[in-house]
């Protein structure tokens, strides 16, 4: 008798420990993240950080401007949220809806493939395929632009919107698509008035956990946007973003330099952006759930 | 020529096929205007799937094959584009399916799908439907507030009126008040003898005591096959058949 409380006391307190753990790893990470940048704020103002038109951390005197650099993580997140979510949830809908039998299983198991391919080699293809593809048919100096990272890292955020809105759309009660086609609605009618809105918390969480998934995205955006900060104009000239950055950029500053610790607060602004967007979608889930 | 006496549904020979397993086997009857005809049987004895066919749900299964005609008011419904055809022949489901929307977008949900896009129009159906299944003064107040809250009866009711705002000509029920306690039962009930005025009514149900309360006429299936169909009350004293006197007293089912 004696062991058996023991033993349910050690398993509750382990699961508790696991559960913890993970919020626990999270305030290190943001501690550890704020110990290392915040010297770089107390040296050059965070107004002049963030709204800092010129990215120069090596020259003369050095200037740690990031507002191309945020410019340039959102051109790109933008260009492929708007390239990824309308073809995700088109497709999530003909796998759910529309493709039936064999060709339906093909087709998930595919799409979830797609999702385990290191950015690395989505990276290289592109830049082996598109990126002249691109300077030949637009005519551009160089192939090396926001759009060919927006086009890439759309197609990396594809499989996870898809396959989550796929799933959402599937927990569609059959009664509701029934209950509409009973009162004479087409098929695409009962689609669009009734389905997509029941779904939709689901895939409005789909579609920010794809957008998470693009702005933390490095290699392949390091790849083929071109890296040069310097404020975009349009989504043709090459770009670097916040993550390109951090990863070109930490090998070669001066260990316990102010550069290094630079690229530390531009992670903290980073950790701040992909928050944010949590908090977002979770207020927009709750919302919806009401 | 339709006349007040001819029939408002003709089924001929209607077999129906899930995979290998035939679900109806040559089925006829003939359904009056105005009348509730009510559908009685065990389990897997076709009923539902009868049902689903007079407005063609069940060719949303994938492996699904008929066989025979369906007339409606003369005219073979394979023929009609299934939309038409579900805005003529309502269908009320066993659970409530109220969309989660609003009481008002519930109701005015089918005439706006058809077209119908003019406010006061919308309004007149919306307040015309819901009285029509006495659901009008419970919820007049509360139009703007999610059907989601309502009561399962309310909701059977609110479904009801969701039908009746496309104008229909017959309204299938399918053990509309399997769900429900007796006294929202009655309501449905209620408005189901009212309705049959201006309606042809087809009602499933496992339930006999409601067969035999608002039932015309009444048809025992068994094993896909018509056993027997007579009026309601011949069923239930005198059934011709014994198979039928077996259910109708418990005996099996």
């Amino acid at each position: 008798m004696k062991l058996r409380l023991l033993k349910e006391f050690i398993i509750e307190k382990l699961i508790f420990l696991s559960g913890i753990a993970s919020i626990l790893f999270v305030i290190l990470i943001f501690t550890f993240l704020l110990k290392e940048g915040i010297s770089f704020f107390k040296e050059i103002g965070l107004k002049d950080f963030i709204g800092g038109k010129y990215w120069y951390p090596i020259s003369e005197p050095e200037r740690f401007g990031i507002l191309p650099l945020i410019l340039g993580s959102l051109l790109v997140t933008l260009g492929a949220i708007i390239i990824a979510v309308p073809l995700s949830i088109a497709c999530a809908f003909y796998i759910s809806e529309v493709v039936q039998g064999k060709a339906k299983d093909i087709l998930k198991s595919g799409i979830e493939m797609l999702a385990a391919i290191p950015s690395v080699v989505l990276g290289f293809i592109g830049i082996v395929t598109l990126v002249p593809w691109m300077k030949k048919v637009l005519n551009l100096p160089t192939g090396l632009t926001a759009l060919s990272g927006s086009i890439m890292l759309g197609l990396m955020a594809m499989p996870t919107i898809i396959s989550i809105s796929e799933d959402a759309i599937n927990a569609v009660p059959k009664a509701y698509k029934e209950g509409a086609l009973a009162l004479g609605a087409t098929r695409w009618q009962a689609m669009y008035r009734v389905v997509i809105y029941a779904a939709l918390p689901g895939i409005i969480a789909a579609s920010m956990l794809g957008i998470g998934r693009v702005i933390g995205e490095t290699m392949a955006v390091m790849m083929l946007s071109g890296n040069a900060a310097v404020i975009p104009s349009t989504l043709l000239e090459p770009v670097r973003t916040l993550t390109a950055t951090i990863a070109a950029e930490m090998g070669e500053a001066v260990h316990g330099g102010l550069h290094y610790y630079s690229l530390f607060a531009i992670g903290i602004i980073l950790f701040v952006i992909t928050f944010m967007i949590n908090v977002i979608a979770d207020i927009f889930l709750h919302r919806n759930k009401k | 020529m339709v006349t007040q006496t001819a029939s408002k549904i003709i089924v001929k020979q209607l077999s129906i096929w899930f995979g290998k397993v035939q679900a109806l086997k040559e089925l006829s009857l003939q359904i009056h205007s105005s009348e509730i005809l009510s559908v009685i049987g065990p389990a897997n004895s076709g009923k539902t799937s009868f049902l689903r066919q007079l407005n063609r749900l069940n060719e949303l299964e994938a492996n699904f094959r008929v066989s025979g005609e369906v007339l409606l008011d003369g005219e073979d419904i394979q023929k009609l584009s299934p939309e038409i055809l579900r805005k003529n022949v309502g269908m009320i489901f066993a659970l409530p399916q109220v969309l989660p929307m609003s009481i008002y977008d519930n109701v005015s949900y089918g005439p706006r799908m058809h077209g119908i896009k003019n406010r006061g129009v919308l309004d007149g159906i919306v307040e015309e439907s819901l009285e029509a299944s006495f659901l009008w003064d419970e919820v007049k107040q509360r139009l703007k507030e999610s059907a989601t809250k309502l009561s399962g009866g309310q909701q059977q009711r609110l479904c009801i009126s969701r039908t009746l705002a496309l104008r229909p000509e017959v309204i299938l029920f399918d053990e509309p008040c399997s769900g429900l306690d007796p006294v929202s039962t009655a309501k449905v009930e209620e408005s189901m003898l009212k309705l049959k005025e201006n309606y042809t009514i087809i009602l499933v149900t496992n339930n006999t005591k409601q067969a035999a309360r608002v039932g015309d006429r009444s048809a025992f299936f068994l094993m896909g096959e018509l056993i027997e169909f007579d009026k309601t009350q011949k069923i239930f004293t005198a059934p011709a058949d014994k198979r039928t006197e077996e259910y109708i007293l418990g005996k099996f089912g």
